[in-house]
C-alpha cells in the first residue's frame, strides 16, 4: 500500500476512519500507515484524562470539548474501555456520554477496547494517537479506563495528565498510599456537588505541596461536569500547562523520549516474533522446551542457549 | 478479527432496555460494542465511520423504523461505509420486506435469542454489497 502518503493529504473523516481501523486491528497495512504517520506527527497537544471508574471522565471530556470545539480547533478523542478477560468482548460506553459532540465536524471520536492490556490503555493507543496527530488534530484527548493504583501507561503518551477524582476518594490515607495520585499535572475533584468536595481539595493540595514538580505547581480544581461548572478554569490550566511544557523544553524532551520508547517497543516486538518463528522451526529446541515444561531442564539454561543460537544464526555480535 | 458493532437507539425512542440487553449479549459473544444511546441517522453513520464499525445495530420499539431505518443504510452507502446494518425491536411483520429492500440485512423481534443474532452477524459480516 504505497498510497498511504496520499491518504494523509486528503483529510477526510471517512479515510481517517479506515486508516484507524487498520491500525486498531494491527493489519499488515498498518505498518505502512504508521511509518507514514511517524514522519508527520509531532504538533498535537496530547492530554490524558484518567481516574477511578465512574468519576465522570467521559462527562468531563464531553463538556470540555463542547467548549473547546467552538474555537474551530481540530480535536481527536480516544476513549478506552475494558475488554472482558473471559469473553474477549467489550462494551464501550464512553461515547454514550459524549453525545453533545456528535455532529461537530471538528471532533473525531475513536473508542478502543483494552484487548488484554493491563496499563489502562489499549495496545494500539499510542499508534492511534500518532495517526490522529499526523492527520492534523491539534488537541488529542485520551480517556483511560477507570483506573485503580497501578495503571500508568497514559504517562508515556500524554503531555498533560489530568486526574479526575470524586469527593471522598481523596481521603488522607488513600491519598498518601496511592501511587496513581502522584502522576498528574492537574488534579480535578469532579462531582463537587456531592458532600466532601472541599475536604478532598484540601487533601489533594496538601499532597501536591509534598510532590511539587519542578517549576510547575499542580493545580487542584473543583468541577461539576454534569452542570458544565469549572470547565473554563480546567481549559485554562490545560493551556497553561502546554505553555509551560513549550517554554521549558519539556515538550521536545517528551517527544524525543517517546520516539525512543517506541523504538524499544518495536525492537522487543520484532525480537519476540523472530524468536517465536526460530524455535518453531527447530525440532531440537522443541524437545528441550518440552523438558523445561516437565521440569527436567531449567529455563535459564535453555533461554540463554536459544538466544545464543539466534545471534550465531545472524552472524554473531 | 474482532467484530466491532455500533449500537444505537433509533431517534427519540425511549425503550432502551432491548438495545442494552443486546449490547451486553454481543459483548459476551466476544464482540466490541460501542453503545451510542439515542441517535439520528446522520450521527449513527458518523459514529460508524469514526469507529470503523463492521456492524450497525439499530433498536427501535417506537414506530420510527420505516422513516429512519432506510435512511441509515442510504447515508452509510453514500459515504462508502459497507457495514452490515441490522435492526431489532417491535416491528410489524408487514414492514420487514420494505426494510430488507432498503438494505437492512435482518430484523429481530421480541424474545429473539442471542445466539441467533451473534450467528447471523458472524455469517454475514464483511459480505455486504455496497
Ligand atoms: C417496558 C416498556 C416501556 C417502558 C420502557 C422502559 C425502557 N426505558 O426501556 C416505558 C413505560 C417507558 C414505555 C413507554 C412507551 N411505550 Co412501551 N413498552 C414496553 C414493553 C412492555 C416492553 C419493552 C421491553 O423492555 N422489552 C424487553 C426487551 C429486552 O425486549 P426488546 O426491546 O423487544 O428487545 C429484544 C428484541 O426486540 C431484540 N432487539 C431489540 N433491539 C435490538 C437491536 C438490534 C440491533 C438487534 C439485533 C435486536 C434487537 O432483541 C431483544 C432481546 O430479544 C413493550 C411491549 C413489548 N412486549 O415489547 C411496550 C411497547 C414497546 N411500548 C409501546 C408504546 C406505544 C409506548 C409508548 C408510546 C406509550 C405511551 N403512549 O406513552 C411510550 C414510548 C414513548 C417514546 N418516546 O418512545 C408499544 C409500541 C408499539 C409500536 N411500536 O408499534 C409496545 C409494543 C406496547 C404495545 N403492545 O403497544 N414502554
Ligand atoms: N452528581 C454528579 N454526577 C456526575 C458528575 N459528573 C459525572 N457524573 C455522573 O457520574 C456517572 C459516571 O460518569 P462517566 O462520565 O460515565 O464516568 P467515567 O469516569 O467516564 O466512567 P468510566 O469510563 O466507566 O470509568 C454518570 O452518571 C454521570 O452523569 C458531576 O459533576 N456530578
Ligand atoms: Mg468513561
Amino acid at each position: 500500500m504505497n498510497e498511504a502518503s496520499s491518504y494523509f493529504e486528503k483529510k477526510s473523516d471517512v479515510i481517517l476512519g479506515k486508516l484507524l481501523k487498520e491500525v486498531e486491528n494491527q493489519t499488515a497495512n498498518s505498518i505502512e500507515i504508521l511509518r507514514e504517520s511517524s514522519a508527520r506527527k509531532g504538533t498535537a497537544h496530547i492530554v490524558g484524562i484518567t481516574g477511578p471508574p465512574g468519576s465522570g471522565k467521559s462527562t468531563l471530556v464531553n463538556k470540555l470539548c463542547k467548549t473547546l470545539a467552538k474555537s474551530g480547533i481540530e480535536i481527536g478523542i480516544v476513549a478506552v474501555d475494558p475488554t472482558s478477560p473471559f469473553t474477549k468482548g467489550a462494551l464501550l460506553g464512553d461515547r454514550t456520554r459524549m453525545q453533545e459532540l456528535s455532529g461537530l465536524s471538528n471532533v473525531f471520536i475513536k473508542s478502543l477496547a483494552t484487548r488484554g492490556n493491563l496499563g489502562g490503555l489499549a495496545p494500539t493507543t499510542a499508534d492511534i494517537v500518532q495517526v490522529l496527530d499526523a492527520y492534523g488534530k491539534e488537541l488529542i484527548i485520551i480517556e483511560t479506563v477507570g483506573v485503580g493504583q497501578i495503571e500508568f501507561d497514559v504517562l508515556e503518551i500524554a503531555d498533560t495528565v489530568v486526574l479526575v477524582n470524586v469527593p471522598g476518594l481523596g481521603d488522607s490515607l488513600q491519598t498518601l498510599k496511592a501511587g496513581i495520585m502522584e502522576i498528574a499535572d492537574i488534579y480535578v475533584v469532579n462531582q463537587a456537588d456531592r458532600p466532601g468536595a472541599d475536604e478532598s481539595v484540601r487533601d489533594l493540595k496538601m499532597m501536591v505541596r509534598e510532590k511539587l514538580q519542578e517549576n510547575w505547581e499542580q493545580p487542584v480544581l473543583k468541577t461539576i461536569a454534569t452542570n458544565n461548572e469549572g470547565m473554563i478554569e480546567l481549559i485554562d490550566q490545560i493551556q497553561r500547562h502546554k505553555e509551560f511544557l513549550l517554554h521549558s523544553n519539556r515538550w521536545d524532551e517528551k517527544r524525543k523520549t517517546r520516539n525512543l520508547t517506541r523504538l524499544n517497543h518495536l525492537m522487543i516486538q520484532s525480537l519476540n516474533n523472530e524468536v517465536d518463528s526460530y524455535i518453531r522451526r527447530k525440532q531440537g529446541i522443541q524437545i528441550k522446551i518440552q523438558q523445561v515444561k516437565e521440569g527436567k531442564l531449567d529455563p535459564y539454561t535453555l533461554s540463554d542457549h536459544i538466544v545464543e543460537q539466534l545471534i550465531k544464526k545472524h552472524g554473531g555480535m | 478479527m474482532q467484530i466491532k458493532v455500533v449500537m444505537a437507539k433509533l431517534g427519540l425512542d425511549i425503550h432502551w432496555r432491548g438495545a442494552l440487553v443486546v449490547s451486553r449479549m454481543l459483548r459476551d459473544e466476544g464482540m466490541e460494542v460501542v453503545y451510542l444511546g439515542n441517535q439520528f441517522p446522520e450521527q449513527i453513520v458518523e459514529a460508524a465511520i469514526q469507529e470503523g464499525a463492521d456492524v450497525i445495530g439499530l433498536s427501535t420499539l417506537g414506530g420510527n423504523h420505516l422513516t429512519l431505518g432506510p435512511k441509515v443504510v442510504k447515508l452509510a452507502r453514500e459515504k462508502g461505509v459497507d457495514a452490515l446494518v441490522i435492526m431489532g425491536g417491535v416491528i410489524p411483520e408487514d414492514d420487514i420486506p420494505l426494510l430488507k429492500e432498503a438494505g437492512i440485512a435482518e430484523v429481530f423481534g421480541p424474545e429473539t435469542k442471542v445466539e441467533s443474532i451473534a450467528t447471523f452477524i458472524r455469517e454475514h459480516v464483511g459480505k455486504t454489497i455496497g
